[in-house]
């Protein structure tokens, strides 16, 4: 790195943060053009980030074991939006509401954590794809359980919670009574802008568990496993406990961070909220700089700024460029998905290259013991 | 050199033993729900021939694109999640040649070739991508798919369409989402030499299409280009040692799959009598897939006779669940089935020990 000319060296952070880069680039042209003031920006952005980045330091875990970008994440929201429904029936609102949730969505996660878990372990090698898949599988069987099962079979009593019919859940379940109670509760306002203290509270406390969670032995396991499953087993670490292990833990965040983001919501939109859930967090996580088996804290915090600004602007300014308001909406959603698509693009193009210098070294060192 | 992957060495004990081993229990469990669903269609006052006209109808519409996912599987690339890319192509021919103001039967025809050369550079360049990822190809076709159709979302509203039959009426441009396709190739395959015999309909133009393409892409496989292709998705480093160019084979396979994924819709286009642009291809790769898998193949491994049973069934389940459970049990749970059926074989398939091949 030291005998690197400056402009080697302005190169290599340009290649290795290129997705960051290009994403200060698009906000730089667009904040201007959308015409928003700034302290509006600022209170969104801050809102924002109250409510996403718990869903998405869920991710964090099972990219440290090695099994990518987790799309299963889908299913502790999916767990905390079942959660919820059942806190809404019982009537329980305001912060003990909340905190019932959450804990009602811990057993889900659980089960549903290990599932996918023991599915990945038997996809080892395409985790990203199956856990994508099982997202959709999972999907039908939330549908069967909350549209035809409760208020059948499992007792849903609340009329503004279950369908007229007699059974199912409504469209939409109201949380009113919840509505951002995680929020105001020590909220402070500077100049107009809202700042959810205990949200932020509740967040740094997971960020404090990740950094001591990594230091364990459990955490040590998981990067071991993450590093070289082989080499991890002849370690005598229990590789495919390690694994489920990790995708439990994420799903339980998921199902916490879901209840964060529905209470912050105010309402929950039954058959819709966790499908694209999953999408948003990892392009989120991916701008801020992370790779597919490589992602920090710092990522998130960068990511969740950069992409949510994009978010908030695009719409704006495509109808300003364009004089159709509805660019500004493709535009976005292509944005997500493009960020994604060429995130794994690089990740799997340098996963190659790392093979092949590999093997070229092991040539060079054949060679120069034969020259000995 | 090819011999022992020539299905004809071996004996018909074999194939037999084989097949029943690859059937596999969630094929059948799906086989088995679809006949009890033929057995109590008429009993809940679903007519028969209907029904099975309504699947063969479907089938029709979509046995292409399913077709479009065997020379992928074949050379090694896995399952074609980024069909919507093929698809993109095939509704860009389609717009362009009403555009160009052709209609009935012409319109279908320039439709294909205008697509042709669409779908050739975009997969040109998709599987020179793929080349590059080898060992990642299935979540990067997916999202390869989703980028583009998002990206053409974009471009519906901004690329200068003009026909009146196509842009929103009062801003004269930016294409609709349904476009009608009365007038221009709306069932020109369909009602060529169909065949009515009381309730029961066949579209008969639309198989022989479809029989066609089949017979082609059967025939290829079989040839010398083919079979090198056959090679590179079995074992890519033997298919290196004995001189096939892997990376070409690859390339070829992708182009061909992305071709056939744009003459795919088009052909459920005139079925179905729409078109359908904006977000519609979005999920259009994963009833293929399924589609396909529920038909006997694997990640590694796929066949005409795979298409064909894969989409019947498939088809079979979305035309019959509907109609037969709604008539049963007066509750709609075709959606749930159809999605727990369709995704739990794509699960079942990625869970196989046959390793991807890298």
């Amino acid at each position: 790195m030291k005998n690197m000319s400056f402009g080697q060296k302005v190169l290599t952070f340009i290649r290795d943060n290129t997705v960051p880069i290009m994403f200060v680039v698009i906000c730089a042209i667009c904040i201007p053009l959308s015409g928003f003031s700034f302290s509006y920006l600022l209170n969104e952005i801050i809102t924002r980030m109250g409510r996403n980045i718990f869903l998405i330091l869920a991710l964090l875990i099972p990219i440290m074991s090695g099994m990518g970008l987790n799309f299963g994440m889908t299913l502790g929201a999916m767990a905390g939006e079942i959660a919820l429904i059942f806190v809404s029936d019982w009537q329980i609102w305001g912060i003990p509401g909340v905190v019932l949730a959450m804990i009602l969505s811990i057993p889900i996660s659980v089960l549903l954590g290990a599932f996918c878990g023991k599915i990945l372990n038997m996809a080892k090698g395409r985790e990203m794809i199956t856990s994508y898949i099982i997202s959709f599988f999972m999907n039908g069987i939330y549908q069967l359980i909350v549209l035809y099962m409760m208020g059948s079979i499992i007792p849903i009593k609340h009329f503004s919670v279950k369908l007229p019919r007699g059974y199912g859940i409504r469209n939409t379940v109201s949380l009113l009574n919840m509505r951002q109670c995680l929020d105001n509760l020590l909220a402070i306002r500077i100049k107009g802008v809202k700042i959810p203290v205990l949200t932020f509270l509740i967040i740094a406390l997971l960020c404090v568990f990740i950094i001591w969670f990594r230091r364990t032995k459990l955490g040590q396991d998981m990067r071991a496993v993450g590093q070289d499953l082989n080499v991890a087993r002849d370690a005598g670490i229990n590789v495919e406990r390690t694994r489920i292990i990790s995708i439990i833990i994420s799903t339980v965040l998921a199902g916490f961070g879901m209840v964060i983001y529905l209470q912050n919501m105010g309402n929950i939109a039954t058959y819709s909220s966790h499908s694209q859930i999953g999408m948003f967090c990892i392009a989120a996580l991916l701008v801020g700089g992370a790779s597919v088996d490589r992602a920090s804290i710092g990522n998130v915090f960068l990511g969740v700024i950069l992409f949510h600004t994009m978010f908030i602007v695009a719409p704006k300014a495509g109808a300003q460029i364009t004089g159709d308001s509805m660019i500004g909406e493709y535009f976005r959603v292509f944005v997500s998905y493009g960020v994604i698509t060429l995130s794994l693009i690089m990740y799997e193009t340098k996963k190659r290259k790392n093979k092949s210098l590999v093997g070229q070294q092991l040539a060079m060192d054949q060679l120069s013991e034969e020259a000995k | 050199m090819y011999e022992p992957l020539d299905k004809s060495s071996l004996t018909l004990r074999e194939r037999i033993s084989g097949f029943v081993n690859s059937f596999g229990l969630p094929r059948l469990i799906i086989a088995a729900f679809l006949l009890v669903l033929y057995i109590a269609a008429p009993f809940v006052g679903a007519g028969f021939w209907i029904q099975i006209s309504n699947t063969i109808n479907r089938f029709s519409w979509n046995a292409i694109m399913v077709l479009a996912m065997v020379p992928m599987i074949h050379s090694g690339c896995g399952l074609n999640f980024g069909l919507p890319l093929g698809i993109i192509s095939g509704l860009l021919g389609a717009t362009l040649s009403i555009e160009f103001g052709f209609t009935g039967p012409m319109s279908f025809l320039m439709a294909i070739l205008i697509a042709t050369p669409i779908a050739i550079l975009l997969g040109v360049v998709y599987g020179w991508l793929l080349n590059k990822i080898k060992g990642g190809e299935m979540m990067i076709a997916t999202y390869v798919g989703f980028s583009s159709v998002s990206f053409m979302c974009m471009m519906w509203l901004l690329l200068p369409y003009h026909s009146p039959t196509m842009v929103w009426g009062f801003a004269g441009k930016g294409l609709r989402t349904t476009i009608s396709l009365e007038g221009f190739y709306d069932k020109v395959l369909a009602n060529f030499l169909q065949i009515n015999i009381g309730t029961l309909s066949i579209p008969t133009g639309t198989l022989l299409f479809f029989a066609l393409l089949a017979f082609a892409m059967w025939a290829f496989l079989h040839t010398k280009t083919g079979t090198a292709m056959t090679a590179v998705g079995s074992n890519p480093t033997f298919a290196k040692a004995a001189g096939v160019n892997v990376d070409k084979m690859r390339l070829l396979s992708v182009v061909l799959s992305t071709w056939l994924a744009a003459i795919g819709i088009l052909v459920y286009e005139q079925g179905f009598g729409f078109i359908q642009l904006y977000m519609a291809p979005f999920y259009m790769a994963l009833p293929a897939v399924s589609a396909i898998l529920i038909g006997g193949a694997s990640v590694n491994k796929a066949s005409i006779a795979n298409v064909i049973i894969g989409t019947f069934l498939f088809q079979g389940i979305v035309t019959m669940t509907p109609t037969v459970m709604n008539n049963m049990i007066h509750m709609d749970m075709s959606e749930v089935i159809r999605v727990v059926a369709s995704q739990g074989m794509i699960l079942y398939a990625l869970t196989r020990k046959t390793e991807a091949t890298k």
